[in-house]
């Protein structure tokens, strides 16, 4: 009995704050846009009981997701954010693992400090720090004045509202997560397999790519994967640094809802990008769980 | 038929494999290794013997290349390997942790080293199956090191540091993380796989035991320095010092002073004693102040005093701690002096001819035991 409660408790979590969202989502994709509040049809009217029901499952169609087909608005915004997801998480991963490779290899009393400045950002609120980013990135920006005070450049350089910037953007915003996993892996790792491998005939380099490499890789694969979900559907980042042909679906689904007032389009562009999301969610998960087991 | 003796390190025209000459290694203020020379023979088992920060392990890490050396010059088969990087010198090491790759298979970690080097295929797996065999892990190749029991990680790591044949094998405590029968077992094994490969062995360990069961060679260190290096008989038997004396085994220490007679000397140790009479072919200047050391297996105990004996004391039986095949008796002198002896158990507890309080004699012969000066 205990046991059941303490199952039900994370499960029912689930449901309330997942399962029946989604299938209200669901439910609004698959209606049709009203001038109304709430902004669609059918709604569904108990009063009327059993035909009340039918009707309502019948004013119920796939046209709004066949409606994203026929516009090239909406693939588009799907592919440009799969690759700009897709190169971000592998500059995140080129900038994080050297410096989680630092702390991990950092005298054992600096350790705390230095993850605690990983963290540091957090303490601030995330839309300040993006405007933050404007302010640097503009071209009366720090950056801007600092490389012509340096004579770098003579004339300042359009970084903000380019595709760049949007890049800056979320390869800062989510480098704690390609940090800390990647730390918690290689902290883990004796150094002594290192000497192990140079003794064996290793080269520095060549023990970092047979032996560090290799036993990060979870660590590797956790942060990747917590950087490219959420970069997917990024909203703010885009809008605020991105430029107007910065495409990306987490903006499409914005403006769905906020500027066309299309409720059900929007819904059915969320469902779509939730399930080109449970694909690397669900690797994720595999990848979770074989490291429990080769830990095991 | 004669069995020719290995001890090369007796034949003044042997040419040792490794040479340390003046060897000093500082980490900061701290001196780890202290101007220390010392030359280690081909196919040897050379024991570093030590308590921990002596500076053994330091000594092995220089000669895997891991540390540098501050002064002086280590020499491997005559060529001064300063210079040399870890992954060039045909020194492998067997780690104490025996740091194996856990992403690896068994197989893989044994191959590791040799796919560094340019041997083929075939020669790799033909190399790989010996070491298995050699390690009896034939059955575990397809493993990963968390899969397999603490004796076979051993065996791989083993295997895998013999893997490349190098010409000197490093062993960090091997057996540390062993329990006591499979460390007994192994350390046979280890003498045995020594013996069939013919690789010089270099083991460092704490456990004056496991030094004395496979080495041919221990030297007993002391920060940073040597204090002894003999065969284990030579420093079980005639320990250079007190230090060594009482590192090595059980040992009773008296303190007196020395009266010297040719090559016998007497000890005067404590008033209303008779002097102990024992050898020594030092010359000892009258009345310095000497240690004599003696075995605790060396006294034999007995209810009347001996009558042909050298050297004979009588006490009270204190404290008796019975160890199954051999019993240690505490015997407390009149002087207030404590003697441990040991006899071995060849009759049935219950038919023991001592017991608490009984009064007994300790005796030993003239050269049962050692002078020491220092």
């Amino acid at each position: 009995m205990r046991r059941l409660i303490l199952i039900a408790v994370p499960y029912l979590w689930l449901l309330a704050l997942f399962l029946v969202p989604f299938l209200i989502v669901l439910k609004i994709s698959l209606s049709d846009i009203a001038l109304s509040i709430p902004p669609y049809t059918p709604q569904l009217d108990l009063s009327e009981g059993w035909a009340g029901f039918r009707a309502f499952l019948s004013g119920l169609d796939f046209e709004n997701f066949a409606f994203l087909t026929t516009d090239d608005l909406y693939w588009k915004a799907y592919l440009s954010s799969l690759q700009i997801a897709l190169l971000s998480t592998v500059m995140t991963l080129l900038c994080g693992f050297p410096i989680a490779y630092g702390i991990a290899r950092a005298p054992h009393e600096w350790r705390p400090t230095l993850l605690m400045l990983v963290i540091l950002p957090f303490w601030t609120s995330f839309l300040i720090r993006v405007y933050a980013w404007m302010g640097i990135l503009n071209t009366e920006g720090l950056l801007n004045q600092f490389l012509l005070f340096l004579g770098v450049i003579s004339e300042p350089l359009t970084i903000l509202n380019t595709n760049t910037a949007v890049y800056i953007g979320i390869v800062y915003t989510y480098l704690p997560f390609m940090i800390l996993p990647i730390y918690a892996a290689l902290e883990k790792m004796d150094e002594s397999l290192l000497e192990a491998a140079e003794d064996l005939g290793c080269s520095r380099v060549s023990a970092f790519w047979l032996v560090t490499v290799p036993l990060s890789k979870s660590g590797i694969v956790a942060g990747c994967f917590l950087v490219f979900i959420p970069a997917l559907g990024e909203f703010v980042i885009p809008s605020l640094l991105g430029g107007s042909q910065t495409l990306m679906i987490g903006k499409v689904l914005w403006e769905e809802f906020f500027s066309n007032r299309d409720w059900p389009v929007a819904s059915a562009v969320a469902i779509v990008l939730l399930l080109i999301l449970i694909v690397p969610i669900i690797l994720f998960q595999r990848n979770q769980q074989l490291q429990r087991e080769a830990e095991g | 038929m004669t069995q020719t003796v290995f001890a090369p390190w007796n034949d003044p025209d042997a040419k040792p494999l490794i040479e340390f000459k003046g060897v000093t290694k500082a980490f900061g203020d701290f001196v780890a290794i202290d101007d220390l020379s010392l030359d280690i023979f081909e196919q040897e088992f050379f024991a570093l013997l030590g308590p921990s920060g002596c500076g053994k392990t330091t000594m092995m890490r220089m000669l895997a290349g891991f540390e540098s050396v501050t002064s002086g010059s280590i020499l491997l088969a005559g060529k001064d390997i300063g210079p040399v990087p870890p992954n060039k010198r045909a020194v492998n090491m067997m780690f104490q942790s025996y740091a194996l790759f856990p992403h690896l298979t068994i197989w893989d970690n044994i191959a590791f080293g040799l796919r560094r080097g340019n041997a083929s295929k075939d020669e790799i797996a033909n190399r790989v199956e010996d070491m298995l065999r050699l390690t009896r892990l034939t059955k575990f190749a397809r493993r990963k090191p968390h899969q397999i029991s603490g004796g076979q990680r051993q065996r791989v790591a083993l295997a895998r540091s013999l893997a490349k044949a190098p010409k000197l094998l490093l062993l960090d405590e091997p057996l540390g993380a062993l329990d006591k029968k499979l460390r007994q077992d192994t350390q046979f094994e280890l003498m045995d796989i020594q013996e069939k490969t013919g690789t010089t062995f270099v083991i460092v360990t704490h456990d004056q035991e496991e030094a004395m069961t496979v080495a041919s060679r221990v030297a007993v260190m002391d920060e940073g320095k040597l204090i002894q290096v003999s065969t284990p008989d030579v420093i079980y038997e005639a320990p250079n010092s007190v230090y060594v004396a009482d590192f090595i085994g059980d040992v009773n220490i008296i303190e007196g002073a020395a009266a010297q007679e040719g090559e016998s000397v007497s000890i005067s140790w404590a008033e209303g004693q008779p002097p102990i009479r024992a050898r020594s072919t030092r010359s000892l200047t009258p009345g310095q102040k000497v240690h004599f050391a003696i075995r605790p297996e060396k006294l034999s105990i007995t209810a009347e005093r001996p009558a042909e004996a050298a050297n004979a004391v009588t006490g009270k039986v204190l404290d008796i701690a019975y160890l199954g095949n051999i019993s240690t008796y505490h015997v407390e002198l009149p002087s207030g002096d404590v003697l441990k002896a040991q006899s071995a158990n060849t009759r049935r507890i219950a038919r023991r001819s001592f017991t608490w309080e009984d009064t007994v004699w300790l005796s030993w012969t003239e050269t049962a035991g050692v002078v020491l000066e220092q």
